[in-house]
């Protein structure tokens, strides 16, 4: 008798079919985010702030309560949330450009005050909806809309590290960078995101995983070359781990 | 500084006025960052709202402060934030998205000088920020206007029965007149009755489906549809709730519009006017949206001079020769910021403008 | 016996879980969906499927819906 191993997620949207471009990795975090809020049995408690860019959508898909936060203030709604149903469990899904540009005051103030929320940032360097521009994560040298002959220093500055950011917050109780290129790396990431949100199901402060991902279309490269890209050009740079673990054995 | 019902009048700030009929009015959260003059605000809750185990955050920017009160709101819980001026600039952009999103957000907005960084001294001048809206789009904001610290705390009350009745975010439009001055104040029981928002608040989709609030409608037709709805719920609020406080109108050749700390002298001067034979009534606005436009029709029908009295380059004229539409001449007294003009001053320009 | 099972709807011909199968069992098929994509299916005539979820785990569509291992 064959056991089922994988399903869709109940968290997940009955008939929900994703509305982003193939090879996007937004589907897999999103599932991935489904299995947890499913597996530890938040479903029913959970309620979203969403942000502004391709991972607003996340409200389309997930079986959860969600508020539609303005570009960036993803964390500022997710706190107002919190504050007025501390019992509920409250999440962001944002972008690298929401959560690390327009939103860096919301997203650090919320690390730094400790608050108990979980925020889940897709780091695919570039602002994906908008078509490719240079975003706050674009990586020294990638040509992107705005960057046309590539990142460079004297025009552009240096991107931000995010995880490396977020776990200098003395609120912070977990930060990790995760990347989703491959399936044994999406474990992982899975593994990361529950422990983003076990701290919070705890009280210890907020969690938070940034995750590398893929932008097929705006990086013009097919889903296979896309990944090796995360592999071979964004993981030298933004190096996955975890980067503040206030749960881990010392 | 404690907030308590009273049973006689007790001399308060009308920041703290404020603030003590937020907490009587049930609001659970407040949250906010410090601008003058209305930083007593934020000072008292602070207090406050730990003591009564409610939340309180010290927000980093008017920006989250605007977002976490949407935050909370979301979950139909009464939540507030206060400001001012150039700060409440910052919070246009979670206005529009309040107003969309149909949450009560409730904003306690103490106008100080303008543009730009302008003065801590009182002024008008966010009239328009208030009545017409820095936010993007088509979207109306309720907006009362106290004249007397008593006042500021009645519709403060009235600022949450409103925002929960027409889900829809309320402005409390003082001034650092009015949030710095002292006055009797009596703080009497909530008087409006709690609204039913169990069929939106977001509370976890625990035996239902998930609820998702949001104004982004990306099919053109969905917005079409759905602004029709909103414009049909204003419509309903101008019917409903428009207010204002009429004196010596009945028999008036002059009638003097004019809100806020501002009427409070523009009402000495109609006084003034009468003991010197000028017939002068005076129409005072509570409600700048919904605006007493019909009734400002029905005067103009029968008076001979309308004059808007304001603290500012003149803003709440237009909403006035709107409402007048060219029936009579209509004509501004105004001092650009700082305290009103003294009601001889008024006296004085009226004089000269008949 | 192991097996998956695709919602062809969903699929958006990424190609991606064809790198993943160990047994290379997943291909591209001549049929369309209604994205007009031409998607993926899955073909074991000898049982060589392991059940183990790397198609589905990498899918960013979640157009495998269903693994069963045994």
């Amino acid at each position: 008798m064959a056991t089922q191993v994988f399903k869709i997620p109940e968290s997940f949207r009955k008939d929900a079919k994703y509305t982003f471009c193939p090879g996007c990795d937004h589907g897999v975090a999103i599932r991935l985010v489904a299995e947890c809020l499913e597996e530890l049995g938040l479903t029913e408690k959970a309620i979203a702030a969403c942000s502004i860019g391709c991972s607003v959508t996340i409200y389309d898909f997930l079986n959860v309560d969600s508020l539609e936060a303005p570009h960036g203030r993803a964390l500022a709604e997710a706190t107002g949330i919190k504050r007025a149903c501390p019992d509920k469990f409250v999440f962001t899904y944002q972008g690298d450009g929401d959560f690390a540009s327009i939103g860096l005051a919301e997203s650090m103030h919320a690390a730094l005050r400790g608050e108990n929320l979980s925020a889940i940032c897709i780091n695919n360097t570039t602002y994906g909806m908008t078509g490719g521009q240079l975003g706050p994560t674009t990586i020294l040298g990638q040509v992107t809309t705005t960057s046309p002959t590539g990142r460079n220093l004297e025009y552009y500055g240096y991107p931000i590290k995010i995880a490396e950011h977020i776990a200098l917050c003395d609120g912070t109780a977990f930060s990790a960078r995760v990347s989703l290129d491959t399936v044994p790396n999406i474990r992982k990431a899975k593994e990361a995101i529950k422990k983003a949100f076990e701290v919070q199901i705890k009280g210890l402060g907020f969690g938070f995983v940034e995750i590398l991902s893929t932008c097929p279309t705006n990086w013009k490269m097919t889903p296979q070359k896309a990944h090796e890209r995360v592999k071979n050009e964004m993981m030298p740079v933004f190096k996955p781990g975890i980067y503040k673990d206030i749960t881990a054995e010392k | 500084m404690t907030a308590t019902i009273t049973d006689k009048k007790v001399l308060m700030k009308g920041n703290y006025a404020i603030a003590n009929a937020a907490v009587l009015a049930g609001c659970q959260c407040y949250f906010g960052y410090p601008i003058t003059p209305q930083s007593e605000i934020g000072e008292f809750m602070s207090g406050k709202m730990q003591e009564l185990g409610r939340a309180y955050v010290s927000a980093e920017s008017e920006l989250a402060a605007i977002n976490m009160t949407i935050g909370a709101c979301s979950t139909g819980v009464k939540a507030m934030t206060s400001s001012s001026s150039c700060a409440v600039a910052l919070m246009q952009e979670g206005l529009s998205y309040a107003a969309s999103d149909q949450l009560p957000v409730v904003l306690i907005s103490v106008m100080r000088g303008g543009p730009g960084l302008g003065n801590i001294y009182p002024s008008q001048g966010d009239y328009f920020q208030a009545t017409r809206g820095g936010g993007n789009g088509d979207y109306k904001l309720i907006v009362l206007a106290p004249s007397t610290v008593q006042e500021c705390a009645d519709l403060t009350y009235k600022a949450f029965y409103l925002a929960q009745k027409y889900r829809n975010p309320t402005v409390l439009l003082a001034d650092g007149l009015l949030g710095q001055m002292m006055e009797p104040v009596q703080f009497k029981e909530y008087p409006y009755p709690e609204i039913d928002n169990s069929d939106w608040k977001l509370t976890g989709a625990k035996g239902r489906d998930a609820r998702i609030i949001r104004s982004y409608a990306p099919l053109a037709d969905n917005q079409c549809v759905y602004l029709e709805k909103l414009f049909a719920k204003y419509k309903q609020i101008e019917e409903n709730e428009t207010e204002w406080e009429e004196i010596g109108t009945e028999d008036a050749d002059i009638v003097l519009v004019s809100f806020g700390s501002t009427a409070r002298n523009a009402k000495t001067a109609a006084k003034i006017c009468r003991q010197r034979g000028l017939k002068v009534g005076i129409l005072r606005p509570i409600t700048l949206f919904p605006f007493p436009t019909k009734r400002l029709q029905e005067l103009s029908a029968k008076v001979k001079m309308i004059i808007s009295v304001e603290v500012n380059m003149g803003q709440m004229i237009q909403d006035v020769k709107l409402a007048v539409n060219g029936k009579v001449p209509v004509r501004l007294i105004k001092k650009p910021v700082g305290a009103p003009p003294s009601p001889e001053e008024i006296v004085s320009q009226i004089e000269e403008l008949i | 016996m192991s097996s998956i099972v695709i919602d062809k709807s969903k699929c958006k011909a990424c190609y991606l879980c064809i790198d993943e199968c160990p047994k290379n069992l997943i291909k591209v098929s001549d049929d369309t969906n209604n994205l007009g994509n031409r998607v993926v299916e899955f073909q074991d005539p000898q049982h060589q499927c392991l059940g183990c979820a790397m198609c589905a785990t990498r899918c960013p569509d979640l157009a495998i819906t269903e693994v069963y291992r045994g």
